[in-house]
């Protein structure tokens, strides 16, 4: 099985170890992993600006590195929603390449969706010492229906407890864009987050979204919390984030 | 009303420190938050009612000026007389009109929201007539000469302390802080004026094509003490409103309220169906429907139609956390919230309310909870695709939408930049690894730190590692 890993362009430029870890856990399921080397975007803050055109240029361009590769997986749900929910719109008026973009759509996951449903991994190498909670993306959540996925794959990490925080579904407050253009309104409700994070009284909070996790380290640091941990779901299954 | 979107930014700011908007918001979670939730899980084909609901929404809209003139036909065959008013200024005009014609001095309304949008009072009150809102939180709220901050419950952004100091100062009684005292003494001030007033003005929730008839959801009982004691009746109301037959206004009903206040039904469902006739004992001499436009026909046709089909729940903001975090006026017109965001452009001017639609995460929870499936996320998307379009975005956002478009298009620029960028950063963030403030990204560091990236691209290492695994013999 030829599995593309769409690194995203947050975890190429700020977190490496994470698309490691997603490449980790993708060997580890038996997949063929390719990485197509001229990756960049998927086009979603073209997209969700309004700016169509930039968007559906780079859609293109995920298309046309892609769509050889049986499925397509990333470590956000954010990104694989972009492609899964929002490319058909994109090439709406294009029938030939939305042919293309739709046969890419369905074969399009968020990581922990593929490990679960699609290559069904029932061992991960990951091991973890304390409690954790999870924080729902809204992306993965509302678009891709990621909810129970990411909390089974957990449920096999050997030592990790899984506790539920108060508003686990809700934002976080990143939003792309809309976190540096009403930067206190999103501080704000990353602020609701993080109350909500510490009230758990958990060790770690793990998501699958690199923007949310960005917002939520950067606030709770911000707010003097410099011990509650900040992990990509995939890091914690692959075992390299308890280093 | 005037637009003041505008200043969405500046107000919002003000309003995330205002400790007793904060107060007053986190109540919503409690009563309209969860209180939907509950009133939902008691049906047990919730799906198939909201699906069924948008059904309703759309087939109205579909053949809209069919049900309308149906509409008119009834409802002037049950002696009510059918206005049109095209623009906000016409209903003004129109209402005052009746007003003169039958004589009125005394009006009483009871909540519309259609009404705020025209600025009515005003221009009533301009004319000389005396207005009193009956709805308590309106009511609230004209003592306050405020405006409503939600479209449900209006007056969510004052606490009772506020309400127990402005009903001292303006009825001139003992201040109480009790809410049921609080209740009282309202009830008391307005019974009189129920009782004088010539004319009652009220919105429509719905309006029913097959029966002429118009249909208000209230809680406090004035909605039928506006609609049956003066002499004249007025209802304005969107001319979207409309629905076939009453049997769709039980399936809208049965999610109207559960998304609306948290009540599987609410105290009062009243349907209005002409004027007092001969025989009758009750119910107004006259009765005028007011339909209006007020750009509610610019939306068909258009990918913006579904916002039509909105029936004033209010779900939407209750779920919204960027309306949780400022409420409603900052929003800068009647309707506040996603459902705003995406009305306040559409109906004032897309250049009016340039930072509504961007003011949004997309989370898409007011799409999930919509009872009649509006995808709000995706039209705020499409006024943003105006707005570029237009040319309307400021220009440094435009520039760096369309530089990072063209560096992601080219991948040997993008892997070069990404590891400058990478590495720089990895260097200001030092050992503690945060960056507390950079240059042009002060959105994000005035609240919150950015953590630093570990210092080389994920591209970079997986090519070495490439390069290693070759040398080693590795196939790959």
């Amino acid at each position: 099985m030829r599995v593309g890993l769409f690194v995203t362009c947050l975890v190429d430029l700020m977190r490496p170890r994470i698309g490691f870890a997603a490449l980790r856990l993708l060997e580890a399921a038996g997949c063929d992993v390719v990485v197509p080397r001229a990756q960049t975007c998927c086009g979603q803050p073209g997209y969700n600006s309004g700016d169509r055109k930039s968007a559906l240029a780079l859609a293109r361009k995920v298309l046309g590195e892609f769509e050889e590769c049986d499925y397509v997986v990333a470590p956000s749900g954010s990104c694989a929603g972009m492609i899964r929910t929002h490319y058909p719109d994109l090439f709406a008026d294009d029938p030939s390449a939305l042919e293309r973009a739709k046969r890419l759509c369905d074969r399009t996951y968020e990581l922990t969706d593929f490990l679960v449903n699609v290559v069904k991994l029932e061992r991960v190498p990951g091991v973890f010492r304390g409690t954790v909670t999870y924080h729902d993306s809204c992306s993965g959540l509302r678009e891709l229906g990621v909810k129970a996925q990411p909390r089974a794959l957990l449920a096999r990490v050997p030592g990790l407890i899984v506790k539920e925080m108060e508003e686990c579904e809700t934002c976080c407050g990143f939003g792309g864009t809309f976190a540096v253009k009403f930067g206190d309104i999103s501080s704000h409700i990353a602020e609701r987050k993080c109350a909500n994070i510490a009230a758990s009284g958990t060790d770690a909070v793990v998501l699958g979204d690199l923007g949310c996790m960005l917002n939520i380290e950067g606030r709770l640091r911000r707010r003097g919390d410099m011990k509650t941990r900040v992990l990509h779901v995939a890091e914690v299954l692959a075992g390299t984030g308890d280093a | 009303m005037q637009v003041t979107s505008s200043q969405f930014k500046q107000t919002a700011r003000v309003k995330l420190t205002d400790p007793r908007l904060q107060a007053a918001l986190r109540k919503l979670q409690g009563n309209f938050v969860k209180g939907r939730a509950d009133r939902i899980a008691e049906l047990d084909n919730f799906e198939d009612i909201r699906d069924a609901a948008a059904a309703v929404r759309d087939r109205a809209l579909a053949h809209l000026d069919r049900y309308l003139e149906e509409f008119e036909n009834n409802a002037t065959a049950r002696g009510a007389m059918v206005h049109w008013a095209e623009t906000a200024a016409d209903v003004n005009r129109i209402v005052c009109e009746i007003a003169a014609r039958h004589g009125v001095r005394r009006i009483a309304k009871s909540k519309s929201m259609v009404t705020e949008e025209c600025g009515l009072n005003d221009a009533l009150e301009a004319a000389g007539y005396e207005v009193v809102e009956t709805d308590l939180g309106e009511y609230i709220l004209q003592l306050a000469r405020e405006h409503p901050s939600h479209i449900v419950a209006p007056v969510v952004h004052k606490s009772r302390d506020e309400v127990s100091d402005l009903f001292a100062a303006k009825h001139g009684q003992p201040r109480k802080s009790d809410i049921a005292e609080l209740t009282r003494e309202a009830r008391l001030m307005l019974r009189p004026r129920f009782l004088a007033a010539d004319m009652g003005v009220t919105g429509a929730n719905f309006l029913i094509a097959e029966t002429g008839s118009t249909l208000i959801v209230t809680n406090e009982g004035n909605g039928r003490m506006v609609t049956t004691l003066p002499r004249v009746h007025v209802a304005i109301t969107g001319i979207e409103k409309v629905v076939p037959t009453l049997e769709d206004i039980a399936t809208l009903m049965r999610l109207l309220p559960r998304h609306g206040t948290g009540q599987s039904v609410t105290n009062y469902i009243s349907v209005t169906t002409g004027a007092r006739g001969r025989d009758e004992t009750d119910g107004p001499e006259h009765f005028h429907i007011v339909l209006v436009d007020a750009g509610r026909t610019g939306l068909l046709g258009t990918d913006l139609q579904p916002m039509l089909r909105c029936i004033r729940c209010g779900a939407c903001m209750n779920h919204c956390p960027v309306y949780q975090s400022i409420g409603g006026h900052a929003y800068g017109w009647v309707y506040p919230g996603p459902m705003g965001s995406v009305l306040t452009p559409s109906y004032a001017g897309l250049e009016n309310a340039l930072d509504l639609p961007h003011a949004a995460t997309l989370c898409n929870q007011c799409g999930v909870v919509c009872p009649v499936k509006i995808p709000l996320p995706e039209l705020l998307r499409k006024l943003r695709e105006q707005q570029f379009e237009r040319r309307l975005r400021p220009a440094a956002e435009r520039m760096g939408l369309a530089l990072w478009g063209r560096i992601a298009q080219r991948p040997a620029l993008y892997a070069f930049a990404a590891r400058i960028a990478a590495k720089i950063l990895a260097w200001i963030g030092g050992r503690e690894k945060l960056v507390h403030s950079l240059p042009f990204a002060g959105g994000w560091t005035g609240g919150r730190d950015l953590p630093a990236p570990e210092g080389r691209t994920f591209r970079d290492l997986y090519a070495r590692r490439g390069a290693t695994r070759e040398e080693s013999g590795e196939i790959k």
